[in-house]
C-alpha cells in the first residue's frame, strides 16, 4: 500500500478550523512518533571488527582546529544567503539585501543574513575619524566617538526593523508576483540592538522646550537625513552600536547609527554623524519624495512612520512545497511597529474560517513574534493566510480593504494578509485572496 | 576655621547665582567647526542654505555634463530617476513622481543634490554650480523663468506644484485612509 492510499484519520476534537487546522493542544499534548530504523548487527564472533566500523569519518578522527571567528558549515554555505538585487540604474550600488524568512527560524535574523537598503553604498568608516554630534536647540552641543559611548550604561533590546518598501509589489502588481517570498517579504528583521538611549544624551545637551524634531544625517556618502519626532527621541530611540552581541557591521551603521524601533527602516540612519534639534522637519528627499505614500486622490501621507500590524507564513511558502500527505507545521512570522502582538489567526481555506496560532514566547514589543500550529493535509487544495492583531486591537487587514482605503499607487507600507494557495499536488503560489 | 567658613559661605554664594552649567560625562564640546563639517540638511524657509547663486542658463551645460549619462534629458529619460515631466499624473496609474510633479519642496533638490551628486563624486562641485543644476532642473520643469537667479534668498520662495498635498501620518493616519476603522 502506498502512502497516497492510506487513509488518514483526523479526530474532529482536534480540529480548530476547517480544511485541516488543528489545534494548538496537539503541540502540548502528542508526542511525534518516531521510529529510529535497526542497523543490523554485524557478526561479532565470526571476526571481531573494530568498535568504529560503520562510523562516518568525522566521528573517527579529531576535527579542526578552532576559528577565531566562526562560520557556517561549508555545506551550509552558498544555500542561506541574501537575495541581492543588482543596481538599479547606472553608476549605483545595490540598493537591498534581503533576509532569507523562509529558510531562517526563531526571531533574531544573524547579522549577516539582516536585510539592508542602502541608498549611496555602505562607507568604510575609521572608527577613529567618526564622531556624532548634538547641536541646534540645545543649552550646550556636544559630540562622541564610539568609545566614548562605550563608557554609557547601554541597554539591550530585541526590534524588528522593515523597510516600509517591503512587500510593495503587492500594492501595483495586477498578477500576484511569484518570486520567492524572500522578494516580497525579505525587507524584514530582527536583532537585539546595545546602545546608549538618545535621551540620555540629548539630557546632557539641555533640550528645549520648544523642540520638536530631531534631524538626523549620516556619514554615507548622501549624507542620507531624516526628520525624527521628538517624542520619539525622547521615548526608546537608541544610538546603538551593538547588533546580536558584536560591533555593529559596517552594512548596519558601524560605528554608530540609531534605532528607533518600531518606526520604518529608513528613520533609523545608520553611520550617525549630527543630531540637530529643532522645531521642524528638514523635508529631507527621503521624506518628501521617496518613504510618501501616493493615494488614489493625488494626496500623499507623509512621515508614516509606524510600521503596521502585519504577518506572513513562512512555512510552507512558495519556495517549499509540499511533498506528500500528512501532517505540517504552519509556522510564520508577526509583528507590528507599536507595540506587541496579541494574536494571530491562520485559516487553512481562504478565509472563511480561522484558528488561533500558538504564538512563541516571550512576546516583545516591537519585534519578531513567531507564531506556529499543526495542518493536517490531506491532499485537497488550500489556501493559507495569516491575520496578525497587536495589544491595541489593530486587525492586519485583507488586501480588499487596505486597497480600498489607499489605492494601487502608495508604494510604501503595505501590510495585507498574505495568501499562499496549495495545490492538490502540494505546490504553493502566492494568490490575490 | 573662621577662614573656611567664609569660604563655605562664599562658595554657597556663588552656587545659588549661577545656573547648572550643562555637561557631559563623556562627550566634548562641540564647537561650530564640528557641526558645520557634519550638518548639511536645508530647510524649506531657507535656514541654512549657503551663500552663491546660479541660473538655469548656467546649469544646463553642467547638467549635461554631470547628470545626464544617469538622468537623460527632459526629452529622453534616462537609466535612473526620471527629474522632469509627469505633471498631472500623481492620483492616476501612471503617476510619475519627479521633481516637477511630485517634490514638494525646492530647497529639497538643491539640499539633496548639494550632498548625494554627481552619484560618484558627491560634494564635488561648488555652492553656485549646485544653485545653477537646481535652477536647470525647476526651469525645465516650468516652475521658473530661464534667467531666474536662485540662492538663499529666492529659492525658499519657490512654489512646487504638488507642495499642498502632503498629510501628516504622524501619530496617526488620518481617519479618511485609516485602515482600523
Amino acid at each position: 500500500m502506498t502512502e497516497k492510499n492510506k487513509t488518514l484519520v483526523v479526530d474532529p476534537l482536534d480540529q480548530a478550523a476547517g480544511n485541516g487546522l488543528m489545534s494548538r493542544r496537539l503541540f502540548l499534548n502528542s508526542a511525534i512518533a518516531g521510529g529510529a530504523t535497526l542497523a543490523t548487527a554485524g557478526n561479532a564472533f565470526a571476526q571481531e571488527a573494530v568498535v568504529g566500523e560503520g562510523q562516518e569519518e568525522w566521528t573517527l578522527m579529531p576535527g579542526d582546529d578552532l576559528p577565531e571567528y566562526g562560520d557556517v558549515s561549508r555545506y551550509e554555505k552558498g544555500r542561506v544567503k541574501r537575495f541581492v538585487a543588482p543596481p538599479p540604474g547606472l553608476a549605483t550600488a545595490s540598493l537591498s539585501g534581503r533576509t532569507p524568512l523562509h529558510l531562517l527560524h526563531g526571531t533574531i535574523t544573524p547579522s549577516g543574513l539582516h536585510f539592508e537598503v542602502t541608498h549611496h553604498g555602505i562607507p568604510d568608516i575609521d572608527p577613529d575619524r567618526h564622531e556624532m554630534v548634538i547641536h541646534g536647540m540645545v543649552k550646550k552641543p556636544f559630540k562622541w566617538n564610539v568609545e566614548q559611548l562605550e563608557n554609557y550604561p547601554t541597554v539591550s533590546r530585541q526590534y524588528f526593523l522593515e523597510c516600509s518598501g517591503n512587500t510593495r509589489v503587492n500594492w501595483a502588481d495586477p498578477k500576484p508576483d511569484q518570486n520567492f517570498m524572500y522578494m516580497t517579504h525579505g525587507l524584514v528583521s530582527g536583532s537585539e540592538w546595545t546602545g546608549v538611549p538618545l535621551s540620555t544624551l540629548l539630557d546632557e545637551c539641555g533640550v528645549s522646550p520648544d523642540a520638536k524634531w530631531i534631524i538626523a544625517e549620516g556619514a554615507d556618502s548622501g549624507s542620507l537625513a531624516r526628520s525624527i519626532p521628538i517624542d520619539k527621541a525622547l521615548d526608546d530611540t537608541m544610538v546603538a552600536i551593538y547588533q546580536n552581541g558584536e560591533r555593529l557591521r559596517p552594512s548596519q551603521g558601524y560605528p554608530m547609527r540609531i534605532l528607533n524601533p518600531g518606526f520604518e527602516g529608513n528613520v533609523s540612519i545608520k553611520w550617525v554623524r549630527s543630531l540637530y534639534v529643532t522645531d521642524k522637519p528638514v523635508m529631507s528627499r527621503f521624506e518628501t519624495s521617496k518613504y510618501t505614500d501616493k493615494l488614489h486622490d493625488g494626496k500623499s501621507l507623509q512621515f508614516s512612520l509606524e510600521m503596521d500590524v502585519k504577518s506572513v507564513i513562512t512555512r510552507p511558502s512558495n519556495a517549499l512545497s509540499l511533498e506528500k500527505r500528512g501532517m505540517y507545521e504552519i509556522t510564520g512570522l508577526a509583528w507590528s511597529g507599536r507595540g506587541k502582538i496579541a494574536k494571530v489567526e491562520v485559516s487553512a481555506d481562504g478565509g472563511r474560517t480561522w484558528a488561533e496560532a500558538m504564538l512563541e514566547g516571550p512576546i516583545q514589543s516591537k519585534m519578531l513574534t513567531r507564531f506556529r500550529i499543526p495542518w493536517m493535509w490531506e491532499g485537497r487544495p488550500a489556501i493559507l493566510q495569516s491575520r496578525a492583531i497587536d495589544e491595541f486591537g489593530r486587525v492586519q487587514p485583507s488586501r480588499k480593504e487596505l486597497l480600498a482605503a489607499r489605492g494601487r499607487q502608495a508604494y510604501y507600507h503595505y501590510h495585507a494578509i498574505h495568501s499562499w494557495s496549495i495545490n492538490a499536488r502540494g505546490a504553493v503560489r502566492h494568490v490575490f485572496a | 576655621m573662621f577662614l573656611r567658613k567664609i569660604l563655605m559661605a562664599s562658595l554657597l554664594l556663588c552656587g545659588a547665582t549661577i545656573t547648572v552649567a550643562q555637561e557631559s560625562r563623556f562627550g566634548t564640546p562641540a564647537t561650530q567647526a564640528d557641526i558645520d563639517k557634519r550638518f548639511w540638511s536645508t530647510f524649506p524657509d531657507g535656514e541654512n542654505l549657503p551663500d552663491g547663486q546660479g541660473t538655469a542658463m548656467l546649469g544646463k551645460p553642467l547638467f549635461e555634463e554631470q547628470c545626464t549619462i544617469c538622468h537623460g534629458t527632459p526629452e529622453a529619460r534616462g537609466e535612473n530617476d526620471v527629474l522632469f515631466g509627469g505633471h498631472g499624473t500623481i492620483g492616476t496609474d501612471k503617476a510619475l513622481a519627479t521633481v516637477g510633479s511630485y517634490w514638494p519642496y525646492a530647497t529639497t533638490v538643491f539640499n539633496y543634490i548639494r550632498k548625494a551628486m554627481p552619484y560618484t563624486a558627491p560634494m564635488s562641485m561648488t555652492n553656485s554650480e549646485y544653485y545653477s543644476i537646481t535652477a536647470y532642473l525647476l526651469y525645465e520643469n516650468g516652475i521658473i523663468g530661464e534667467g531666474d537667479v536662485i540662492n538663499k534668498e529666492t529659492l525658499p520662495d519657490v512654489k512646487m506644484p504638488n507642495a499642498g498635498n502632503f498629510i501628516m501620518a504622524y501619530p496617526e493616519v488620518p481617519e479618511e485612509y485609516s485602515i482600523q476603522k
